[in-house]
């Protein structure tokens, strides 16, 4: 009875239906795994801001504590170097985002000689190693030390250099998805040029200018090649990690490295609701 | 805006201006200083002369061939490993992600917000000898007794995938993403099996992705020097790791940027060659 009950078709396809639920688990799974793995140093990091080292490194697991945090800034020269490395991200972001947005337009926007050029000059640096933009600019540099000094500025603008083609490359991507009979409606109304940019244009890449601001500041904030041959001696934050990791490792590195993940994570996943928000809206 | 409109052909100039002098004065120049360093000699207590000293480039591989052979090496098993473990997770997101890919793309990144040189030091403590990682392998006997981990190669490309683990994913699931379902039902109503229609349809249309995680994955890699100095020992010391220490150490500046360019020029041509199978527009959007 059950068996004629059952039609042949479905019986198939309930057996069909368990494979693909059987496969779709085992990528589910598999998924998880990769997720945990991804977070397993994290979560070293986090868990060691909290140890209570018994020598000088911060290898192994003695006791929780919360000093590490109190005195954040216990550790001579930690302090200036967080401040140094917070200022070159903030400039750098800055200047790279509004020349890589120029750029972008340009590329983007109009039809001109050079333009294969342009693009090349856009994508090498993103295709150079790390320590070869760092020596070359340091080559650049000894030869200058009359005029620029080794240290502040050198750094800044190694960092201007190789953030603005992550710049470009962000607004970019968002100006080729772009309407332009928005711009042709505004200026069908009356609007001249600027008036255009200022109301029309902007508004809309404002998304994307705030998004390459991010990358290039957390790309700054980051970056130890470049500016470990740059720097002369001036210390930031990377730079006072790679010192401390020959000599001794204070819990302070791994509490500030929590500290910058979580501003990290809290202002991306504001971003990710505000855009699930928006696209509900929609 | 006067300006701009009986000089229209102004414009993407003045726009471009300021960037590409930027990348012209301190990206394109410094590369023809490292050109004109790497063929100098002499030693730094008696200063570096130009002398078209090609025998930079000749010695720099006879005494360094082994640290160039290892970056690519290390590089070409870490990018594959990458490949393999990223792929099905970016599947996984593109396909079933639902509500959740924004946030599931998030804890891709999510490695990145950690400083670079302290998530590579976080690996120096899960890989340590007393670490849970080792004790492990040691019960279940992959490792033999007093084997371990880290000071070896096998820490070494670890720590590269890992790092570079994002550089892959991200534009894998970019391209899966875009993909239009559509053409995959339309292979599985012509017959195509679920595996036929991923190796025929799927697999070939995420291509750019694979193209794009692989470049950028391999590039950084190869250039490497932290994790072989945090993870390895110095056998296991990349090309990076000779540059850095000739440059900041050694002050042997002729030698570190000869060296520097062999490394660029291999990665260039590499690049090229990829270009040619692929197609220019790809690689520069």
């Amino acid at each position: 009875m059950t068996s004629v009950a059952v039609p042949l078709r479905s019986r198939r396809g309930t057996l069909a239906a368990a494979v693909a639920f059987a496969r779709r688990h085992v990528l589910t799974v598999y998924s998880l795994l990769f997720f945990a793995y991804l977070m397993l140093p994290i979560g070293v990091v986090i868990a060691f801001s909290f140890n209570d080292p018994k020598g000088r490194f911060n290898y192994t697991w003695q006791g929780f504590t919360w000093k590490n945090w109190e005195q954040w800034n216990a550790i001579p020269d930690l302090q200036s170097a967080i401040q140094l490395s917070l200022l070159i991200a903030l400039i750098a972001s800055i200047v790279a985002t509004l020349l890589g947005t120029l750029v972008a337009l340009a590329l983007v926007r109009y039809g001109f000689r050079g333009r294969a050029a342009t693009n090349l000059l856009v994508f090498l640096p993103l295709s150079t190693p790390e320590i070869v933009l760092g020596a070359s600019l340091l080559t650049l540099f000894l030869n200058l030390t009359s005029v620029l000094p080794i240290g502040f500025w050198t750094i800044l603008i190694a960092h201007i250099m190789f953030c603005i083609s992550f710049a470009v490359v962000t607004v970019k991507a968002r100006l080729i998805g772009f309407d332009r009979h928005l711009e042709e409606a505004a200026m069908d109304l009356g609007a001249n040029e600027l008036t255009t940019f200022t109301k029309v244009t902007l508004p809309l890449i404002a998304p994307a200018i705030l998004a390459a601001l991010l990358l290039c500041f957390a790309i700054s904030i980051d970056d130890f090649v470049v500016t470990y041959f740059n720097a002369g001696n001036r210390v930031t934050f990377p730079i006072f990690v790679w010192g401390a990791a020959r000599v001794a490792t204070p819990p302070q590195i791994n509490v500030i490295g929590t500290a910058i993940f979580v501003v990290a994570v809290t202002l991306m996943l504001a971003n990710v609701v505000f855009q699930n928000r928006r696209a509900k809206q929609a | 805006m006067r300006v701009f409109h009986r000089k229209r052909w102004l414009t993407p100039y003045l726009l471009l201006a300021p960037g590409m002098l930027w990348l012209a004065l301190f990206f394109l120049v410094p590369l023809g200083f490292l050109f004109y360093q790497s063929l100098e000699s002499g030693n730094i207590d008696f200063g570096y002369a130009f002398t078209w000293a090609w025998g930079n480039y000749s010695s720099a591989i006879r005494s360094y061939r082994g640290q160039f052979e290892r970056s690519f090496e290390y590089a070409g098993i870490a990018t594959v490993v990458a490949f393999l473990v990223s792929y099905p997770v970016a599947y996984w997101i593109a396909f079933r992600g639902g509500r959740w890919k924004n946030l599931l793309l998030l804890f891709i990144v999510a490695p990145f917000f950690v400083t670079y040189l302290i998530r590579t030091l976080a690996w120096e403590t899960i890989l340590s000898d007393n670490g849970f990682v080792v004790r492990i392998l040691h019960d279940i006997g992959v490792l033999s007794p007093g084997g371990r981990l880290l000071a070896t190669g096998t820490a070494v490309v670890a720590g590269i995938t890992y790092n570079f683990l994002p550089f892959m994913a991200l534009p894998l699931y970019v391209s899966l993403e875009q993909i239009d379902q559509r053409l995959i039902e339309a292979a599985e109503d012509l017959y195509a099996s679920r595996w036929a229609a991923f190796i025929r349809v799927t697999f070939p249309l995420s291509l750019p992705g694979v193209v794009a995680g692989t470049l950028l994955t391999f590039i950084p890699a190869a250039g490497d020097f932290i994790n072989a100095e945090l993870l390895g020992s110095p056998t296991n010391h990349m090309i990076g790791n000779v540059i850095e220490s000739k440059y900041k150490e050694l002050l042997d500046y002729p030698a570190a940027a000869s060296m520097s360019f062999i490394l660029m020029a291999i990665i260039l041509a590499m690049i090229l060659l990829y270009a040619r199978a692929v197609g220019t527009e790809q690689l520069t959007g």
